[in-house]
């Protein structure tokens, strides 16, 4: 039956019809919109396994990770209150910027529990803005990576030319604030060492931090910054610079200051003296000493934990609401009844 | 050529066929007074050089419809571009990105906003540039022009002058607007075609000067001198004011003088004339409005959209600013490590307020994310490839004119799916202006057995509607076989039907053997079935050629449908064959003879058919001296005026007209009178006085005594003839050939005109008709295309012009001075009368039609009765304006669009309705006639009106629907983007610092989201195509704006507010916390939190889109996994450069991020945690509140529909709007009245099914037929 209309009819092939038929569109699955497609539908059994599937991932994960986080021994020593003499607290500013005065503190932490080595040392600075972006701004790639490119100091106003005009290397507002405090261990008498290598990344020591740059011109101006540097070390081997050159996401930040390459045992009585050399009495930042182990997540932090419980809790929740949802009040699916011409009398 | 004129000049004269017009009154119209304001224009006939210098130089005949041209293009598109207030913004961003104001390098805020203004421009010139061509074909066309000393040659038009004389051949346009000199015809009549003007497509006569019909030759124009004073370049195509001044002589032009621009010479060998408009001062030009540049509603939404995240975004801004200008002040100094005392202007803690407003500029700058610069030119992007998809759409290609859909200005494809109102041209549009002689009422004997597409398509929808009612009565098993297949029966008789009614002959489709082949002489009224042929074949004003290839003779009518009454005659034996001044020669066959007898019969008299009169009368005398008129009109007119006994079939006559009517055909009623030979004389007498009578009333005079002798008729029979509309075509079977055969079957119906129409209602579109036709052609349309029926209640608004005291001249003029306000008055109350019927009618089903005519239109458009007009019109099922000007169409689709503030679409195929479809806001065009005008003005073109269907239920729908989705979609990827930016300011003091990479925010507009969401505005489906035109009825949703309202805009902003919490929540917590994020104890750095952060945007802005998705082809999974990868890939390769480049972010992915779990974790947990709402929301909507496209998926999703065949029929049946137009309607009603009928014998599905069985017993017979 499909022959007898089964396209135009063969008596109009013409040498017309053919040259108007040209401009016939081709027939090809794209341009008709015909595509092969997989058309999914979110079916009450898909959204319910979803959810369920979802729950069923997310709760060990999150599991895991407050185990993990739990595991993890952190000792949090802030001290820039306490590293004060008792005659100067009203006086804070004019004692860290008098040099005369003698820095050396002396604190004592106990180790609430068992710690493995590696253990890594930080500092913690409160209400510094390393993600100001004058701050940001304030350095030179170009410069700290390239002995030749010293005098590209483009962007690091005000920090950019000794008074004489021979550039500063490292130059910029970043470099001239470096973090001096120091900190020393010691457990009962046993010193304990400090590792401060292999505390940056390696491709910043590597391709960053020229193995032949020296700083230069470094804390010479009237206005003496932070640290100094170590005059005959390249900066690819100053690695305190290198990890405070990588400005943190946030006004509260830690950042590595080594490791101590000894376990520590439960109530272990760690003496740390410390040069209590930079400024955060200024700005009212505080600053803290943090040991701490860690887990394949890193450190303490129990938010991700949280966070997949809570969304794999809701996704278990959800998949019992939709449940009840579906039993109470179920749907067939493709229910015609549903339809607007049905449901509201509009049709006929 | 001198031959060809000659034979011309043998035949006789049209003019002298008219009865009122052939004698000129005696004494010339006086000149009329052309001087003051208005009437300045001089043109020196034949001295087009004395045009070169003002003041007389005017305008060149160039005509031009670009926007640009190659000086004004760049600073005009460059305007045009910025116009747009988003890219005014991102132009200022960009210049001061050069400044140190600036959050980013100037780079990243430049490159993107010249991709995007150069892609956008670049459109635009190729858009023009199709313009300019489409100009040149019209500028470059030929013409005759008098080049001095008698001689003629060949010039373009764009060179022709004013002044000039040309000549213009048959069958040609005028190049410009002439004064008619003389033609090739003594008395220096032509004939004009004027369709591209008002749509008529009857012919017009003009007429030239007695004082220059002599000019006809080449020669005579050697020393030809003359000059014309008119009015200055004017719209108004019926009025012309002026004077020639020709041998020291004033003569008075009148609008009868004028050949128009764009009308047609017709059945005139050649005509000369001189050029007084050129150009852009021809009247069809001055009509042409400009081309407004038209913008769809979504997009003015989006506009606001825009304005809104303007607000927010300077708010945002405003907030940042002051909280930097007082942590400026108050905190910094105290931040020695920025060395506050050594500071720039930008961070001065001493000027904190200039500070300040230095920020607001950064942070206007920094959080600019928030509006999409890349909105407009995706959204451009995919606007040209939806365009590509129509005009690649087989469905919507013609085979006849071999012509594709075409979407002209890409810019409003959406708006397609939006539609409320359609306007409608009619010829030509919905009718292909060609008629068919279908059946034939004679004494009161029905004949004829075919069957008209209406009731066709009626006996289907019978059929189907019984199947399924009774389906829903009757057990399943015995039912289904049965009714199944006698669906199947008359699907494959409709169809075949279909195919052997392709006419043998043009122009004839009756069928009846009781009158062919000469068989009526055994009927037993063969005397009136005589009569009746005779008055066929006499009748008219037409004129036979001789046709070489046939033998046989082709007839030039004034309307197609006396062609057809002369075809008819021609079948039944009477073949017209000569006419010559006085006298039409027939050639008449019996059969009783073997050859056939050729008569003559002298035509006395012809009384011209008008729209007041409604019908046209030939006094003719046989060879044996009777003298007979024989006359043809409208039923009503023509049953005003029968004698007493000529009635005798009058009841029989109009139950056949009715049915007729019903039908959709075009009626006319046929009836004859004898005349004594005195009773003529006298009449004649009066006549001729009312002939030579000079002053207005002439014409009234003359009416009358028409009227004087069409009386004391003797009713003959009735014709019926179908206005054949556009019709369909049968490929589709092919495409279609794995799908059921029920659906091929409605594919095909839905294919023609009145089934479109009927689809179009369905989808709860309203149709309104604008025609420049009579009143009463467009009536019969209205039948015809199913938008009248009988049972509704018609409206007719018309001015009083009937009531005009005819007999006192003066009193006429005394009324015309007042009448303005009285005819206003009397407009009003009828207008209010209508509406207040409407109010009081309580029953459901009543449908009203609205029928009104261009004068009384021309009142109801002033500004204190438009609002009544468009109230009543809204009320009404169906509008058909008739004798509308191409100006008034423009008004009626203003009055729509602005009054109801819907959607309103104009199509036509004219230069009549170029008005109306620029004022529309959307025009589609009728691409396959000839005449450019409108396709040239529209938005889009398609080669029938049919076509419209899939333009708007598919393409349309889609469109709106991609377009709405993206829209939502990319406000909500651009906030959950811009604030995670605004967040972050509050930890680092407000400085401005952006927490990504430079290079992380300029791809992610251009590249990381891009194509996933150009994959959804192009290629995004919610149901397939064949869907929409089973349920019409989900058309809707574009209209009732469901995917764009401000709630659901809201809906998305607010799931953009909320994904921008999530992840920055989550991220500054845990990698972005102070913590260590490795094993290794390292702790993570602005570029490490910000990279992490960027990852899980682009994880959930993508899945969210996928989400949102609901069809899914390689092409959408390359686009989102594929942008994914492209992240990673970015990462990769970035990290890779040189830290002089990438920075901090060197080897990011592979050394510090990649290894660490928690960054993995953390995009899981966040890309999941993002879109839970947007899948708990559209879970929920789906499982307790599907919409319409949810249901069909789930049915299709599940081959609901081939299983359950009697289902996916019903709800076919229902799933459109309650409609009062259109088939469904008729046959709604028809089943109404069954019902009644059928409550009796208490089964109505039997009854109603024996009645489909006739219809269909009766298609049978045409088949075999």
């Amino acid at each position: 039956m499909n022959n007898s209309y089964a396209g135009p009819s063969s008596a109009s092939a013409d040498a017309s019809a053919t040259r108007r038929n040209s401009k016939r569109p081709k027939y090809s699955k794209f341009t008709q919109q015909e595509l092969p497609a997989c058309k999914p539908i979110l079916t009450p059994q898909w959204v319910i396994s979803v959810f369920t599937l979802i729950g069923l991932i997310f709760v060990p994960i999150g599991v895991a990770s407050l185990f993990a986080s739990n595991n993890v021994v952190e000792i949090v020593d802030r001290y820039d209150t306490e590293c004060i003499p008792k005659n100067m607290t009203d006086n804070k500013i004019a004692y860290i910027q008098n040099q005369a005065i003698n820095k050396t503190c002396i604190r004592k932490v106990r180790v609430p529990k068992d710690m493995d080595q590696p253990i890594y040392v930080y500092y913690q600075l409160d209400n510094f803005y390393q993600n100001h972006r004058r701050y940001v701004k304030s350095r030179n790639d170009a410069q700290l990576r390239d002995e030749k490119k010293a005098n590209e100091t483009s962007g690091c106003d005000p920090e950019k030319t000794a008074a004489n005009g021979s550039p500063i290397v490292p130059c910029g507002l970043i470099a001239w604030s470096l973090f001096n405090d120091t900190y020393t261990f010691t457990r009962g008498n046993q010193s304990l060492t400090v590792n401060k290598t292999n505390i940056s990344w390696k491709s910043d020591r590597d391709h960053k931090f020229g193995s032949n740059v020296f700083p230069k011109n470094f804390q010479n101006g009237t206005l003496v910054g932070g640290g100094s540097l170590d005059l005959n070390k390249s900066l690819s081997e100053q690695e305190d610079l290198i990890v405070w050159m990588r400005t943190a996401a946030l006004p509260t930040f830690r950042k590595l200051y080594g490791k101590i390459e000894v376990d520590l045992k439960k109530n272990d009585i760690i003496t740390v003296v410390l040069k209590n050399n930079y400024n955060t009495y200024s700005f009212s930042g505080k600053k803290k000493l943090v040991l701490s182990t860690t887990s394949w997540l890193g450190g303490k932090n129990d938010f991700l934990g949280i966070g997949y419980l809570t969304v794999g809790g809701l996704c278990f929740f959800l998949a019992a609401a939709f449940t009840v949802v579906y039993f109470v009040k179920p749907r067939k699916l493709g229910d015609t009844s549903y339809l607007s011409w049905n449901r509201t009398g509009t049709g006929r | 050529m001198a031959r060809s004129t000659k034979r011309l000049r043998d035949r006789l004269w049209w003019s002298k066929l008219y009865t009122f017009s052939c004698t000129r009154p005696a004494v010339s119209i006086d000149p009329h007074s052309v001087d003051g304001p208005g009437y300045a224009r001089i043109v020196y006939c034949n001295k087009p050089e004395a045009h070169r210098r003002r003041p007389v130089k005017y305008q060149s005949n160039y005509t031009s419809t670009t926007k640009y041209n190659i000086i004004t293009f760049l600073p005009k598109a460059i305007f045009e571009q910025f116009r747009r207030v988003a890219n005014l913004y991102f132009l200022l961003a960009a210049a001061l990105s050069l400044t140190p104001v600036a959050p980013f390098s100037a780079v990243s805020m430049i490159a993107p906003l010249t991709f995007v203004i150069g892609l956008s421009m670049a459109k635009e010139a190729v858009e023009d540039w199709q313009r300019f061509i489409q100009d040149m074909k019209v500028n470059t066309r030929k013409v005759i022009v008098h080049k001095g000393n008698g001689k003629f040659g060949h010039r373009h038009w764009l060179k022709v002058r004013v002044g000039d004389v040309v000549k213009v051949e048959k069958d040609q346009f005028f190049p410009a607007d002439l004064v008619l000199l003389s033609s090739c015809y003594e008395d220096g009549i032509c004939y004009v075609e004027t369709m591209n003007l008002d749509g008529e497509t009857n012919l017009k006569v003009k007429r030239s000067l007695e004082a220059t019909m002599i000019l006809d030759e080449d020669e005579a124009f050697k020393d030809f001198s003359a000059v014309i004073r008119c009015e200055d370049p004017n719209p108004l195509l019926y009025t012309f004011v002026g004077n020639l001044e020709y041998q020291k002589e004033v003569f008075a032009l009148e609008p009868n003088n004028i050949l128009l621009r764009d009308s047609k010479l017709r059945n005139t060998a050649y005509v000369y004339g001189v050029v007084v408009f050129t150009g852009h001062d021809t009247k069809v030009m001055q009509n042409a409005t400009k081309s407004p540049s038209k913008r769809s509603g979504i997009e003015r939404r989006m506009d606001c959209i825009i304005y809104v995240l303007f607000t927010s975004l300077v708010l945002i801004s405003l907030i940042s600013s002051s909280s930097f200008a007082q942590k400026t002040k108050y905190e910094m100094p105290h931040w020695w490590y920025l060395q506050p005392q050594r500071t720039t202007n930008l961070y001065d803690p001493s000027r904190p307020l200039l500070s300040g407003l230095f920020h607001l500029i950064t942070a206007l700058i920094l959080y600019g994310y928030l509006i999409p610069i890349s909105l407009y030119v995706s959204i451009e992007v995919v606007k040209v490839l939806q365009a590509l998809f129509i005009k690649q759409d087989i469905q919507m290609f013609d085979e006849e004119t071999g012509k594709t859909a075409d979407a002209r200005t890409s810019n409003l494809n959406e708006e397609l799916g939006q539609v409320d109102t359609i306007l409608s041209d009619k010829t030509g549009t919905l009718t292909c202006n060609q008629m068919d002689f279908l059946k034939c009422s004679i004494a009161g004997v029905h004949y004829g057995v075919g069957s008209s597409e209406v009731e066709i398509a009626a006996a289907k929808q019978m059929a189907i509607e019984n199947s399924t009612l009774a389906s829903s009565d009757y057990p399943d098993d015995i039912d289904d076989g049965f009714f199944g297949s006698t669906e199947i029966k008359l699907e494959s008789v409709a169809c075949e039907n279909d195919n052997s009614k392709k006419p043998k002959i043009r122009g004839f489709s009756f069928r009846d053997d009781r009158l062919m082949e000469g068989n009526w002489m055994k009927e037993p009224n063969s005397d009136t079935i005589l009569m009746f042929f005779r008055i066929l074949a006499l009748c008219h004003s037409a004129i036979p050629e001789p046709n070489e290839v046939t033998g046989g003779f082709t007839y030039e009518a004034e309307s197609p449908d006396e062609g057809t009454f002369l075809v008819a005659a021609r079948e039944f034996g009477f073949e017209f064959c000569k006419r010559t001044q006085s006298s039409v020669f027939i050639r008449e066959r019996y059969p009783k003879f073997s050859t056939s007898i050729e008569r003559e019969y002298k035509v006395l008299n012809l009384l011209e058919f008008s729209s007041k009169r409604k019908r046209m009368s030939v006094i003719v005398q046989d060879d044996s001296g009777n003298i007979l008129l024989l006359c043809k009109g409208a039923d009503s007119i023509i049953f005003d005026r029968l004698s007493r006994n000529g009635g005798m079939y009058e009841y029989e006559t109009s139950v056949h007209l009715k049915d007729y009517g019903e039908s959709g055909l075009r009626t006319l009623a046929l009836a004859y009178r004898k005349l004594e030979p005195t009773e003529y004389n006298a009449w004649k007498t009066e006549l001729l006085n009312a002939k030579t009578s000079i002053g207005p009333d002439r014409e009234t005079q003359l009416e009358h005594v028409s009227d004087m002798i069409e009386r004391e008729l003797i009713l003959v029979g009735a014709t019926a003839v179908e206005d054949k509309l556009q019709k369909g075509v049968r490929f589709l079977f092919q495409m279609l050939a794995n799908d059921k055969l029920i659906n091929q079957v409605l594919i095909l119906y839905a294919m023609q005109v009145p089934q479109c129409i009927d689809k179009l209602a369905q989808a709860g579109l309203k149709i309104w008709v604008l025609t420049g036709d009579k009143m009463e052609t467009a009536i019969n349309i209205g039948y015809a295309c199913s938008l009248l029926r009988q049972c509704m209640k018609q409206i007719s608004i018309s001015t009083m012009s009937n009531e005009f005291p005819s007999q006192d001249a003066k009193k006429v003029l005394a009324f015309c001075l007042t009448s303005d306000q009285a005819i206003k008055d009397d407009i009003l109350l009828q207008i209010s009368n209508a509406s207040q019927m409407i109010k009081l009618d309580k029953d459901p089903h009543a449908a009203f039609a609205l029928v009104i005519d261009g004068r009384a239109l021309s009142y109801a458009l002033e500004d204190d009765l438009k609002h009544h007009f468009l109230n009543l019109a809204i009320d009404c099922a169906s509008v058909i304006c008739c004798r509308v000007s191409p100006r008034q169409k423009a008004l009626v689709t203003k009055l729509v669009k602005e009054g109801t503030g819907k959607t309103t679409l104009a199509i036509g195929d004219g230069a009549n309705d170029v008005g109306m479809i620029q004022a529309a806001d959307i025009g589609v065009g009728i691409s396959g006639v000839e005449g450019m005008q409108a396709v040239m003005a529209s938005d889009f073109s398609i080669a029938q009106f049919r076509f419209l269907e899939t333009l708007l239920l598919v393409h349309g729908h889609w469109c709106y629907k991609r377009i709405a989705k993206m829209i939502c979609y990319f406000i909500y990827k651009n906030i959950a983007f811009g604030f995670t930016l605004f967040y972050f300011e509050a930890f680092t003091a407000f400085s401005g610092q952006s927490i990504y990479e430079d290079w992380y925010m300029l791809l992610f507009n251009v590249v990381l989201t891009s194509l996933p969401v150009i994959a959804l505005g192009v290629f995004e489906q919610d149901v397939p195509s064949e869907v929409f035109s089973q349920f019409p009825a989900l058309y809707q949703q574009g209209p009732n704006n469901l995917f764009f309202d401000w709630k659901r805009i809201l809906g998305w902003m607010l799931n953009g507010v909320y994904a921008s919490i999530i992840i920055f929540i989550i991220n500054i917590n845990n990698i972005g916390g102070n913590q260590a994020f490795r094993e290794s104890g390292q702790t993570p750095d602005l570029t490490a939190v910000g990279t992490t952060m960027f990852t899980c945007i682009i994880w959930s802005v993508n899945i969210q889109i996928a989400l949102t998705m609901s069809n899914f082809t390689w092409i959408q999974h390359l686009f989102i996994w594929g942008s994914i990868i492209a992240w990673y890939m970015f990462l990769s390769i970035y990290g890779a450069f040189s830290p002089l480049i990438s920075g901090n972010a060197f080897l990011i992915l592979r050394e510090v991020l990649g290894p660490a779990p928690a960054y993995w974790l953390v995009t899981l947990v966040v890309t999941v945690a993002c879109n839970l709402p947007y899948m708990v929301h559209n879970s929920y909507q789906r499982l307790l509140y599907p919409l319409d496209h949810h249901v069909i998926q789930e049915i299709k999703h599940f081959k609901k529909d081939v299983e359950d065949q009697r289902m996916w029929t019903r709800e076919k049946s229902k799933a459109r709007q309650c409609t009062k137009i259109g088939f469904s309607a008729r046959v709604e009603e028809r089943i109404r009245i069954i019902k009644r009928a059928g409550s009796v014998h208490s089964d109505f599905v039997h009854a109603g099914f024996i009645q489909s069985m006739d219809l269909i017993c009766a298609l049978h017979v045409v088949v075999e037929l």
